[in-house]
């Protein structure tokens, strides 16, 4: 068979494009297939009314490693920040608003326990996220082989949580599958502070603060951000952009991007893949085939299941991957006012979650496939620190949503509709007469982003980021290290280690695969 | 069919009858009652011996109602049991059945049984361990409908060299026509007999299936037809010598199915057992065959094989070693049996590589209890192919009249 491809990368999200640009820049000839008018997946912008753009899901950079920064020369190929270490800033009806500034809280209500007992968590935090950095970076080493390399790596984990000393390493080990809510009710009081720093725990997920390990699942968020130094930071021109200059460092190096190229299926023979068929019955092969696509997609229905095992089969469908993130976009005639919100703040993060339990309060009718009464937002004005969003003055609003459930009911559309009302309702409360700025609103819902991106479960991180999918076993232990019992494919999405979040080092580390051979 | 209250617990329900046991139950003299698979079966009626020569001479009949079966249907079925099973399925002809075993994704054996179909739509897959979940399982992706069909249907096997004679009597003319491992469907009782030239004893021999309820009026066609023939309800322990003298394995006693090992490397897979004639490597994709490709470029560590012990004491159990001073074991018997009809001690065995291979002389240690002692042999024995006994009228069509 003629394969002129060295590979072909399904997907041109994020950790698709990563992976296109190392493979590239190792002089493979490369081709990305998107199914989408444009490139970058969950970080690509979206046109909500008269050429107003806004970051369509992901809307916040916290986790793209500098070195992924520097080899891919991003900041050359059009990634700026328009701010960078946003604050915190957990809103409250009466306007007794906290600002959290890395170590430093602030808000009157706050009393000096409170202070400290931050103080120290965030210490204790950061402690624990570094002790987790030395697997972050690399390829998940498994357990029981007999490779030095992945034996290195394990013993580089196990001795980072040992130098913590006894008394941190003790302490790590009884916290990392504790859950956030009791974790953090040992330093804070305060409720309203303890829900502005759960937020980390939460978004994106399927669970609450009071599920067990969402302890890990904020130690991951910070450990991500660990990896480079711009904190919380607000790409110019939208997460698009991100996206944009690793297409662009990727066509650079000889990558080909193909847009509006679905995948039908991946060819395999005799157990290897050698290519895939388009939507359109169009041919291409290749020595390699990378899916970013998440396992269920890849696996459920990109592959003729007579080549795969039942027992693989079994554990990709009992992924977990249930959405609970929706995304809401307003096109404001105007900047909107919150109750006490300073305005030299509203360009920060802010955040509506008043307090622990209306997080568990917004989380339970989830459960049940129910909308919350008052939801969980995660709130930027992108327009206010980058003014090329928007014209005559009109100001972008984008908005995290948490609990909605994945709804495949006959009534999605009025149910939709209804929850719009219910968080502009909410958001009124905050900001009293924002309703009336309001020119053009939508929300997506999960199912509308299973729709729209083609991820299952519309699940941000692709497979739900907890203990048991986790290092040598995400997303599950027959997927580890982005092989997969079909050779010559492989996976390089947010679904393999270390997962979730715009961090591209699942892309990274898949490109480093292939080139080491291990497919 | 008993009914079962499905609300008691599970130590309360009793113990269920299958559909023929009403008819039957007058002839049980001697209760050897066992439980196989929740119902109540019985290990032998009269006299086990008796048993076994009626199916060697003339005509057994035994009740394997308890066996699980399962329809699936649909418009991949065929696909779905292509990717399932070891062997070649796309080949199948309808009206045939074939014998197969199918693995794990790690090419570890979960069970072994026949399949029967009726068309590229609709097959019955028939075996002796639950497989629901494992079917509904294998059954993401594909457009196939897999139903529990094991107490709608009722099912007899009739064997014995008289069995072809016998099914004639009742009607059924034209079964004589039937070549092994092929099926077909009777109406001549006023009731539809799926009859299929199957069995597990190594002679000649039929399975009768019909809908539970019709269960009874089969059974009484059948024994008034064969009265006169010396027709005879079997139990399993005749089964069992049946069996091993066909060469014939059994799950839990060859083999162990790899959902119900708990020690590590204590699963099997088909060339283990012997049964390299069933993987089909050219067929395309099947669960295990990635597995089975690796296990076969390397000859098993171990291998079932037949052996023949010298002396006449069964060797039940046995450990075999590679000298007389039993020093080092080389492998362990699973099933035993003196062979009545060939007068011959014979055995399965798991032997390890390179004993299973040539003709290496070998030695049984075998423990027998007499007069209330125990008293401790070393027989020689030797490999020898399988099956031990294999008729020719097992496979004659037609059969001899008789």
């Amino acid at each position: 068979m003629n394969s002129p491809l060295n590979a072909i990368i399904i997907g041109a999200g994020h950790n698709g494009l990563t992976c296109a640009a190392y493979l590239a820049r190792a002089g493979q000839s490369v081709l990305v297939l998107e199914a989408a008018t444009e490139v970058g997946g969950l970080a690509r912008n979206r046109i909500v009314a008269n050429g107003e753009q806004l970051s369509s899901a992901a809307h916040l950079l916290h986790s793209l490693p500098q070195n992924i920064i520097k080899d891919l020369q991003l900041e050359k190929h059009g990634l700026h920040y328009a701010a960078q270490h946003l604050k915190t800033v957990s809103l409250n009806k009466d306007g007794a608003t906290i600002v959290l500034n890395k170590q430093l809280a602030m808000g009157d209500q706050l009393s000096s326990a409170d202070l400290l007992g931050y103080d120290r968590f965030y210490l204790d935090m950061q402690r624990f996220s570094k002790a987790l950095l030395p697997v972050l970076g690399k390829v998940a080493p498994e357990i029981a082989i007999e490779d030095w390399r992945q034996k290195l790596d394990l013993l580089g984990l196990g001795w980072s949580i040992r130098k913590l000393g006894t008394f941190y390493m003790r302490e790590f080990l009884r916290i990392i599958g504790m859950n956030l809510y009791d974790l953090m009710d040992e330093y804070i009081e305060n409720t309203q502070l303890k829900a502005a720093i759960a937020m980390d725990a939460l978004l994106g997920s399927e669970w609450g603060a009071r599920s067990m390990g969402s302890v890990l699942t904020y130690l991951y968020r910070q450990a991500g951000e660990l990896r480079n130094n711009t904190g919380l930071a607000l790409p110019s021109g939208g997460m698009g952009t991100v996206s944009q200059a690793i297409a662009k460092s990727a066509r650079q190096s000889g990558a080909d991007i193909r847009c509006n190229s679905p995948v039908k299926h991946i060819i395999i023979d005799n157990n290897k893949a050698v290519g895939v068929v388009l939507e359109t019955g169009e041919k291409i092969y290749a020595d390699t085939v990378i899916s970013n696509a998440d396992p269920k997609q890849t696996f459920l229905k990109l592959i003729n299941p007579d080549h795969l095992g039942t027992n693989f089969v079994r554990q990709v469908n009992n992924l977990r991957a249930k959405g609970k993130a929706g995304k809401l976009h307003l096109v404001l005639s105007q900047k909107p006012s919150f109750t006490g919100l300073d305005d030299s703040l509203l360009g920060e993060r802010l955040v509506i979650a008043p307090g622990m339990d209306d997080i568990e309060l917004a989380f339970n009718p989830s459960k049940y496939k129910r909308y919350p009464d008052s939801p969980i937002l995660e709130i930027i004005l992108p327009s206010v620190r980058d003014d090329s969003l928007c014209q005559n003055g009109q100001q972008l609003l984008s908005a995290v949503v948490q609990y909605l459930p994945y709804d495949d009911s006959t009534d999605e559309d009025q149910n939709r509709t209804a929850m719009l009302k219910v968080i502009i309702e909410t958001l009124e409360e905050y900001a009293p007469g924002i309703s009336d700025l309001i020119t053009t609103a939508e929300l997506l819902t999960p199912r509308d982003i299973e729709r729209e991106f083609g991820i299952s479960g519309g699940h941000w991180h692709h497979v739900e980021l907890v203990f048991e999918s986790f290092l040598f076993n995400r997303p599950t232990p027959l997927l580890t290290r982005h092989a997969t019992p079909i050779d010559n494919l492989l996976l390089c999405g947010a679904s393999c280690h270390p997962g979730g979040n715009v961090m591209g080092i699942a892309g990274r580390n898949a490109a480093q695969q292939v080139l080491r051979g291990e497919k | 069919m008993t009914n079962v209250n499905n609300q008691r617990p599970l130590y309360e329900r009793p113990i269920l009858e299958t559909a023929f046991y009403p008819s039957y139950k007058h002839l049980i003299q001697n209760d050897q009652y066992e439980e196989w698979g929740g119902y109540t079966t019985l290990a032998s009626f009269a006299s086990e011996g008796q048993e076994y020569f009626s199916v060697r001479n003339t005509c057994g009949v035994y009740d394997i109602c308890p066996m699980l079966k399962y329809r699936i249907s649909g418009p991949d079925a065929e696909r779905f049991l292509n990717r399932l099973m070891t062997r070649n399925i796309k080949k199948m002809l309808p009206d045939r059945v074939v014998y197969s075993v199918w693995c794990d994704d790690n090419g570890h054996l979960i069970e072994d049984g026949t399949l029967f179909k009726f068309s590229e739509t609709e097959f019955r897959l028939c075996c002796a361990e639950h497989q629901i979940e494992w079917l509904l399982d294998s059954a993401i992706g594909y457009d196939v409908d897999i139903e529990d069909v094991s107490t709608d249907i009722a099912a007899l096997a009739v064997q014995g060299p008289v069995s072809c004679s016998v099914l004639k009597k009742m009607g059924f003319s034209g079964v004589d026509n039937l070549k092994p491992f092929q099926l077909t469907v009777f109406s001549q009782l006023g009731f539809e007999v799926m009859i299929s030239r199957t069995g597990f004893t190594g002679d000649l021999g039929y399975e009768l299936w019909v809908n539970s309820s019709d269960a009874a009026p089969l059974w009484e066609a059948l024994f008034e037809a064969g009265k006169s023939r010396g027709i005879r309800m079997i139990g399993s322990t005749a089964l069992d010598m049946l069996r091993i003298e066909a060469g014939l394995i059994m799950v839990d006693v060859e083999f162990m199915s790899c959902f119900h090992t708990v020690r590590h490397l204590r699963e099997k897979n088909p060339f283990e057992l012997g049964l390299h004639w069933l993987v089909d490597f050219n067929k395309g994709p099947f669960i295990g065959r990635q597995a089975l490709l690796k296990a076969k470029q390397n000859k098993p560590q171990r291998q079932l094989v037949g052996l023949d012990i010298d002396w006449n004491k069964q060797a039940d159990s046995a450990l075999i070693y590679d000298s007389k001073d039993c020093s080092r074991q080389i492998g362990e018997i699973t099933s035993a049996l003196w062979s009545p009809v060939l007068k011959q001690n014979i055995a399965l065995a798991f032997l390890d590589a390179p004993f299973y291979e040539g003709n290496k002389s070998m030695w049984a240690e075998v423990y027998l209890h007499r007069e209330c002692l125990w008293e401790r042999k070393v027989f020689e024995c030797r490999v020898t192919p399988k099956p031990f006994y294999s008729p020719e009228r097992k496979s004659l069509t037609p059969p001899e009249d008789l």
